[in-house]
């Protein structure tokens, strides 16, 4: 694994090099300027609305992730963005063009992983890289393709004899091949184990640092939280919540919870008003109190603790996770 | 083959021309197409076993022909030519076609810059040169095995006929591929129709021990217009240069039906769902 990592991590080096090199006097990378921008997108599918008025904004050089549940219009989405699909309303920009209108110079800067795609059985992996290169006007080397993605060892293999991790790979490594600016990937470790999560997540982390713009959809809360500079939540074909891994949903300013069991013949009204304040259930001698400021509440508990020379050892602080806000945000009546 | 030789020779940042992305596409879709072993037993390996297994059983027989009578061993060499030539053009093509539809082959290069003329010039050329493979090899174990061989004064009829059906049988692969939703259902359906329709064509039976209105069926279907096509080549009774113009303008309508067809509904998208 380590190893793996590092093969990656070396490869990396000449090609953040190598696009340096490439940028015109003067111009900053990932500058930030808009590089997807949705007004109002609606699209329906036999009088059902898959995707229910969406606004978004990707700016250059960033990771967006777009999370939502199966169904939750997700795919449709990105699919109107890649130029495979027309909307019924609304407008979309992807790198200043209509998807819908784009034409060959449009492709050539962008680069897709399809959620679902079979390689081309009957080739090499190199092969395969290698003919997908030659589609575009400036493509990037093979052989250093391969290793980023890390199918040196592979690049002999046929496509159909790879296993699922490896063809995945291979989808990264064709996507990157044109040296597009703009990525989509479309749950790209569905289906992974969690080494070869791992590596896919180092891959796309290295990309970001060459300043590619990612749109990435996932079900993965810990892969949105490492990867994504910024997220969004589609829920039922609305964008329900929008912001950084922190601060999605409120995530930021939630109340914590605290619990701990007190010892046996100890009663919670006991405890100082600080604390008592803030209980919202007891159960067993199980206390579970909610503060926006945990700390003033845990100071209260610990001052009381120590002058009845009481242990508390079981005391837990817990944060809303990625994983709770987004639970939140997705369920509901629908 | 590797990047670098794709992009050196046209200035950096230009998109390839037409040609050259056809036959970057070709060289590709005949590797898949060699490296696939039941692509190369059905349309290489299974024809010429027809031959020898009908060529054999009939080695003494002769059989009812326009003019005359011939060889029935000699017969079964320009009906296994159509055959063979079909199975290339025709069926392979369609399942290979349906099958890059299907698992998302053609969506992901839908992605890059590629015309969509590219992919399907690229596989019709595969298609065309896989079927003067066959018919070529035909034509030898037909010579060497059974002394079937084509006047001097036939043999560009002959050529013309070869290209002209691959050509037409090509659109109509195209156009049966758009027709067919899952890859499971490829090679059912395209067997559904050149097996019964090779029957009614002169390809296994010679059209004259059908029974009437079989062969009257047989006549709608461009099958059996490459058959008689072909057979005008090798019949000792045909006079002249043995242009049948009437079979290749049947040929050619079907062609042009199936050209219409696929062009209208080529899809890079699966259709299955």
């Amino acid at each position: 694994m380590n190893a793996q990592a590092n093969v990656e991590e070396q490869a990396l080096i000449p090609l953040i090099r190598e696009a340096a090199a490439r940028l015109p006097d003067g111009q900053e990378p990932a500058s930030g300027g808009p590089v997807i921008e949705v007004r109002g997108l609606r699209k329906s599918y036999d009088g059902v609305e898959a995707v229910a008025g969406i606004d978004l904004e990707v700016r250059a050089g960033e990771v967006f992730a777009f999370l939502g549940p199966n169904g939750a219009g997700k795919t449709t989405t990105v699919e109107i963005l890649e130029g495979y699909r027309r909307r019924t309303a609304g407008d979309v920009w992807v790198l200043g063009v209509d998807p819908a209108r784009a034409g060959r110079d449009w492709r050539a800067r962008i680069g897709v992983v399809l959620q679902e795609s079979e390689p081309e059985s009957e080739l090499t992996a190199e092969e395969c890289l290698s003919l997908y290169a030659g589609y575009y006007p400036r493509p990037r080397q093979v052989a250093e393709t391969l290793e980023l993605v890390g199918l040196t060892d592979h690049r002999t293999a046929r496509c159909g004899r790879m296993s699922g991790g490896q063809r995945r790979r291979l989808d990264v490594a064709l996507a990157l091949i044109g040296d597009p600016e703009l990525l989509f990937l479309d749950e790209p470790t569905t289906g992974f184990d969690p080494a070869a999560r791992q590596s896919a997540w180092e891959v796309i982390a290295g990309l970001r640092n060459l300043g590619k713009t990612i749109f990435l959809t996932t079900h993965y809360m810990e892969e949105a939280e490492r990867l994504a500079d910024r997220i969004a939540v589609l829920a039922a074909g609305r964008i329900v919540a929008e912001g950084t891994a922190a601060t999605l949903g409120g995530r930021d300013t939630k109340a914590s919870i605290i619990t701990f069991t007190l010892p046996a013949g100890v009663p919670a009204e006991d405890l100082p008003p600080a604390v008592t304040g803030g209980i919202v259930g007891t159960a067993g001698g199980r206390v579970e109190a909610q503060a926006r400021s945990p700390l003033s509440l845990v100071g209260a508990l610990a001052e009381w603790a120590k002058a009845h020379a009481v242990d508390l050892p079981d005391l837990q602080v817990h944060r809303p996770t990625l994983e709770d806000t987004y639970l939140q945000l997705t369920r509901g009546p629908r | 083959m590797t990047a670098a030789t794709g992009h050196q020779g046209r200035a950096a940042g230009t998109q390839r021309q037409l040609p050259g992305l056809i036959a970057h596409e070709f060289g590709s879709d005949f590797r898949c197409f060699e490296r696939n072993v039941q692509s190369v037993f059905f349309t290489l390996v299974l024809p010429v076993l027809f031959l020898v297994i009908l060529a054999s059983i009939f080695r003494n027989a002769t059989v009812k022909v326009p003019g005359g009578i011939m060889q029935e061993s000699v017969y079964y060499v320009p009906g296994i030519i159509a055959f063979g030539l079909i199975a290339a053009a025709f069926s392979n093509l369609t399942v290979t076609v349906v099958r890059n539809r299907e698992s998302g082959i053609y969506k992901r290069r839908r992605a890059t810059p590629l015309p969509a003329s590219a992919v399907i010039a690229g596989r019709a050329l595969v298609a065309i040169l896989t079927a003067l493979a066959i018919t070529v090899l035909l034509l030898v174990v037909g010579w060497a095995a059974y002394g079937a061989s084509i006047p001097g004064r036939t043999a560009p009829a002959f050529v013309v006929d070869v290209v002209v059906g691959a050509a037409v049988f090509c659109c109509l692969g195209f156009a049966v591929a758009s027709l067919i939703r899952t890859v499971d259902a490829a090679q059912p359906v395209v067997q559904a129709i050149v097996l019964p329709l090779s029957f009614i064509s002169g390809v296994f039976i010679a059209t004259s021990e059908l029974p009437g209105w079989l062969a009257g069926i047989g006549k709608v279907f461009p099958v059996e217009h490459l058959v008689a096509a072909l057979l005008a080549a090798y019949n000792p009774h045909t006079t002249g240069s043995g242009f049948r113009w009437g079979d290749l303008a049947v040929l050619a309508v079907w062609g042009a039906a199936g050209l219409i067809i696929a062009v209208r509904r080529f899809n890079w998208l699966p259709r299955g769902g």
